[in-house]
């Protein structure tokens, strides 16, 4: 039987090249769709999920009125998040059929077990919002949890998917497939996952709460400061600017992971051609092909940041063939984009938290209100940001070192008119999300007496 | 055990058949909504309330085959979707408008752009099932040969087992929405709405059972392998027990007896579905059998512990989902009356528990900061991630405790 597995996987092992790039666009485009939806899946059932709490403990009905508006956006988005989170699931088979066929048992458990998560969000997302004034109070608020524990999981089993691209192992290799896998302990025995989950949960309570927080100091802008709006700001900025400082510690955890699994990647992101010795790191500039030229050097720290070490020796791109290394341009930018937008999201959370803290009130600048209202954004852009890092970073490795992303393409033509047909598709969906949540936003609060 | 999540992946095959069937269904009737005795809007209406809150579960049983079927056979999954490419782009896209407009269509009422939206919401709600009906007929008819899209990028799927196929998967799916609605209409006594999903039910039962006999003529010129298949042993049998089963729903439907037609129904397309199975058995793609095509024992194993770990949680969620749906507990409720009282009064003699709650903050974070970035052994960095999970909440705690007095 194996005789007819290995010319079977032969079929599969030469394919045309054509439309590689816009295949990566394709998946790329798509991933940046779904993954703020994501971070609403993560993070915004345990925000409803603690107003409702506050209500039961203190019966004040303005919690319950938080709670009950806000899980109506979260349904609502909940349901984008299935249908682009379905193209994705489509979109790995259209797309990259010789990494599922090679390699689909090895990583595939990740989502079956996420297949699974889903199942468990999505029945009871729609008991908890349907069932809100149906179901007895309590009974309603313990309805909501599985919702949040399946958000966790759905996310966790799929990044373990990712870490396992990012750091494979588990298999053996014979004519270009995997066999004799072990698919728990090559996803979730590999340690490379976890500085991926907790960063991207993390990132789930920053793009939640700024975007949230957004909505309300763009109402403060207008005038719109009652109780109700003072509150729902203070929960979500809390949460946002609690994670933004914490998220610089867990991104450093990451680096220094990429530091000693992924030296390439580590090379690509600082742009470093030779292998140096207590190597510098470089802000801004371009990189030429030798060098980071144009940029601010400051020297020996990315040795210090990498290894904790100013004189540690870090692997430049040389190491390793020109074909083997990942765009250096597109993934500096990436990182450093991811790296300074989390700066500026740090520093405005610990203002925010020193004046919340110290002075017990909301700060009353409306400068403070208008960097809220630009962190919303901003906070998308460094997570998109941060998975191009990633995924770049891999180039142009699908399963690093192991399957390359051009033996992995489809050989079925009418990728440009797919790409086409989706970009247009998401355009209207944007815009669609875009009508919906200002409809949301525009449905009267009753009476907001003490506003 | 190879044939063990097959057997999963036809399960979940019949659920989404049967379940998003009923959705795509309901999508197909606000297009249909001509005037009967209810008018239209009343009719597209009840539609829409009907499927509110279990079109997101019904959905993610496409999603189980996708992930149990790459997993499982990966081979055959990056053959399938390779050559047919087409109908599961267009299916993929139907699914993204369906969605999107479902979501949108709820918040409409009467803005601009209503019609279009329900247009849109109907269109990708035939698209989608007449794609995904095509890819089954490709498969059925060996036209999905294994490698990287060697199979024809055209008549792998626009033949006449794929399109008859497609077609009823949309007639089916109109049937079961019919029933479906009728049965609802019926419990909340909107006596019109009952008359007409009746007759629609029993106008798109006869549908469904003449297009299931002409499929069988179609494929026995088109396929012969697979008829010749489906025409013996155990699988003819299978196709005896849908035929008695599809009749059997016709009459429940005309005796006004939606529930057991429900069932009855559910029968007839588990029934199909295990024939076509059966009829295949065991081939998965021209030239590779399922034993070939599965992928090593401890990923089946995997799977299967999986599977049946998951069923334990998700059988009683999803059973007491439809018992709330069907005896009408998710219903939209009358009226909500959004309140933002002054609050109540609250003892605010808590400083003590504040203190605490601010030293431990304090510390975990800092412990959790120290540890995370200046550890290395794995454990010590875990500590120190808990530490940081601590020290957010309780942070978070102490900003939200005490409501801002400030305007
Ligand atoms: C709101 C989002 C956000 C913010 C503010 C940051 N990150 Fe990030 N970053 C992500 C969102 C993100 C992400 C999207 O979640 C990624 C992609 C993959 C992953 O694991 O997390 C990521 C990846 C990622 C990686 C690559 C990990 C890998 O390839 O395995 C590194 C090295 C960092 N980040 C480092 C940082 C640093 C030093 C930050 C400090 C300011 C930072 N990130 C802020
Ligand atoms: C578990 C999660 C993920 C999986 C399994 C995954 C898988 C993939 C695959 C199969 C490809 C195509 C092959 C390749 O170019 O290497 C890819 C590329 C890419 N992905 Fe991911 N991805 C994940 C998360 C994300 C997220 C959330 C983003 C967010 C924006 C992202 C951004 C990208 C980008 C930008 C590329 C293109 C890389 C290039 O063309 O150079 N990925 N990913
Ligand atoms: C290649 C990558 C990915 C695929 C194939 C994928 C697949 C899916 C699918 C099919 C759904 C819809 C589930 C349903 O029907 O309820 C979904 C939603 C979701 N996905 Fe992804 N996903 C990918 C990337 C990610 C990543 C990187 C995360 C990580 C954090 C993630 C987390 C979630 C969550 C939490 C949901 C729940 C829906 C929501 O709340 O929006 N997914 N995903």
């Amino acid at each position: 039987m194996t005789a007819t597995l290995a010319t079977v996987g032969g079929v599969f092992a030469m394919v045309d090249q054509d439309y590689l790039l816009q295949a990566r666009q394709m998946q790329a485009l798509s991933l940046a769709v779904h993954i703020p939806l994501v971070c609403f899946g993560i993070a915004f059932p345990a925000m409803v999920l603690f107003c409702e709490w506050r209500y039961l403990r203190t019966g004040d009905s303005l919690f319950r009125t938080l709670a009950q508006r806000w899980s109506k956006v979260m349904l609502a988005l909940f349901a984008v998040g299935v249908v682009t989170g379905t193209i994705l699931s489509f979109e790995l088979g259209l797309l990259w059929p010789v990494f599922m066929a090679s390699f689909g048992n090895v990583f595939g458990l990740g989502f079956t077990l996420e297949g699974f998560s889903f199942f468990i969000e999505a029945i009871f997302i729609s008991i908890y919002v349907y069932g809100w004034d149906r179901l007895a109070p309590r009974l309603h608020f313990l309805t909501g949890i599985p919702v949040a524990i399946a958000g966790v999981t759905g996310s966790l089993t799929v990044i373990s998917v990712n870490g396992w691209m990012n750091h494979p192992g588990g298999f053996t290799l014979r004519d270009g497939r995997a066999v004799d896998e072990h698919p728990w302990s090559a996803l979730f025995g590999n340690f490379f996952f976890w500085h991926e989950f907790v960063h991207m949960y993390f990132a789930g309570y920053i793009v939640t709460g700024f975007l949230v927080a957004a909505a309300y100091a763009w109402g403060f802008l207008r005038g719109r400061w009652g109780r109700y709006q003072r509150t729902a700001l203070t929960i979500a900025l809390s949460a946002a600017a609690i994670a933004a400082p914490l998220q610089v510690v867990i991104g450093d955890w990451a680096a220094r992971e990429v530091a000693t699994e992924q030296p390439t990647k580590l090379a690509a992101i600082e742009g470093l051609g030779p292998t140096t010795r207590g190597a510098p790191e470089h802000l801004l500039g371009w990189y030429n092909g030798h060098e980071v030229v144009f940029g601010i050097e400051i020297p020996r720290l990315l040795s210090l940041l990498a290894f904790h070490n100013p004189n540690a020796t870090v692997q430049g791109l040389d190491a390793v063939a020109p074909q083997d290394r990942p765009p250096v341009n597109v993934e500096r930018f990436a990182f450093q984009t991811m790296v300074g937008i989390g700066t500026l999201l740090a520093l405005l959370g610990v203002v925010y938290l020193y004046v919340r803290l110290r002075h017990k009130r909301l700060p009353g600048s409306p400068w403070f209100y208008r960097a809220v209202v630009l962190a919303g954004p901003l906070s998308v852009l460094a997570l998109v940001a941060g998975w191009i890092t990633t995924e770049v970073g891999r180039q142009p490795w699908i399963v690093y070192g192991v399957m390359r992303t051009s033996q992995a393409v489809t050989d079925a033509r009418g990728i440009p008119i797919g790409y086409g047909t989706l970009i247009v598709v998401y355009l209207g969906l944007a815009a669609g999300v875009g009508w919906l949540l200002r409809r949301f936003s525009r449905l009267p609060l009753e009476v907001d007496r003490d506003g | 055990m190879a044939e063990i999540p097959i057997v999963f992946i036809l399960a979940g095959l019949a659920a989404y058949t049967l379940l998003a069937g009923a959705d795509f269904g309901a999508g197909l009737w606000t297009l249909l909504a001509g005037p009967k005795r209810a008018g239209r809007a009343a009719t597209r209406d009840h539609a829409r309330h009907a499927m509110g809150p279990v079109w997101e579960a019904n959905h993610v049983w496409l999603i189980f085959v996708l992930v149990v079927c790459w997993t499982a056979y990966p081979l055959a999954f990056g053959s399938i979707t390779s050559t047919l490419a087409v109908p599961l782009f267009i299916a993929a896209v139907g699914i993204i408008l369906r969605g999107a407009s479902y979501a949108l269509r709820g918040q409409l009422d009467g803005a601009r752009g209503q019609r279009t939206i329900e247009n849109l919401f109907a269109l990708s709600s035939i698209l989608t099932p007449f794609a995904l009906g095509t890819v089954v007929g490709g498969i059925a008819s060996g036209r999905v040969p294994v490698g990287n899209a060697t199979g024809n990028p055209v008549t792998s799927w626009l033949n006449p087992t794929s399109v008859l196929i497609g077609a009823l998967a949309v007639a089916i799916g109109g049937y079961l929405a019919a029933v479906y609605l009728a049965a609802d209409a019926h419990r909340l006594g909107e006596r019109t709405l009952e008359l007409d999903f009746r007759a629609r039910a029993l106008r798109s039962g006869l549908c469904a059972g003449a297009l299931a006999l002409a499929g069988l003529l179609v494929v026995r010129y088109d396929a012969p392998a697979l008829f010749n298949g489906l025409t013996s042993g155990l699988a003819a049998a299978m196709i005896g027990v849908s035929a008695a089963a599809g009749l059997m729903t016709l009459l429940l439907v005309w005796r006004n007896h939606f529930g057991p037609a429900r069932a009855s129904a559910a029968l007839a397309v588990a029934a199909i579905v295990a024939g076509w199975a059966l009829a295949q058995k065991p081939r998965f793609l021209p030239g590779l059998t399922i034993d070939q095509a599965a992928a090593g024992r401890s990923t089946l194993l995997a799977v299967i512990v999986a599977v049946a770990g998951g069923a334990i949680v998700l059988v009683p969620s999803l059973i007491l989902l439809f018992r709330l749906f069907l005896r009408g507990r998710l219903d939209p409720a009358v009226t909500l009356d959004a309140t933002v009282l002054t609050p109540p009064h609250i003892a605010q003699n808590q400083k003590g528990k504040t203190r605490l709650l601010a030293a431990l903050a304090g510390t975990t974070v800092v412990i959790g900061a120290g540890v995370t970035v200046f550890a290395d052994p794995g454990w010590a960095r875990a500590l120190g991630i808990i530490c940081l999970f601590a020290g957010a909440i309780s942070t978070f705690g102490l900003a939200t405790a005490e409501p801002d007095e400030t305007t």
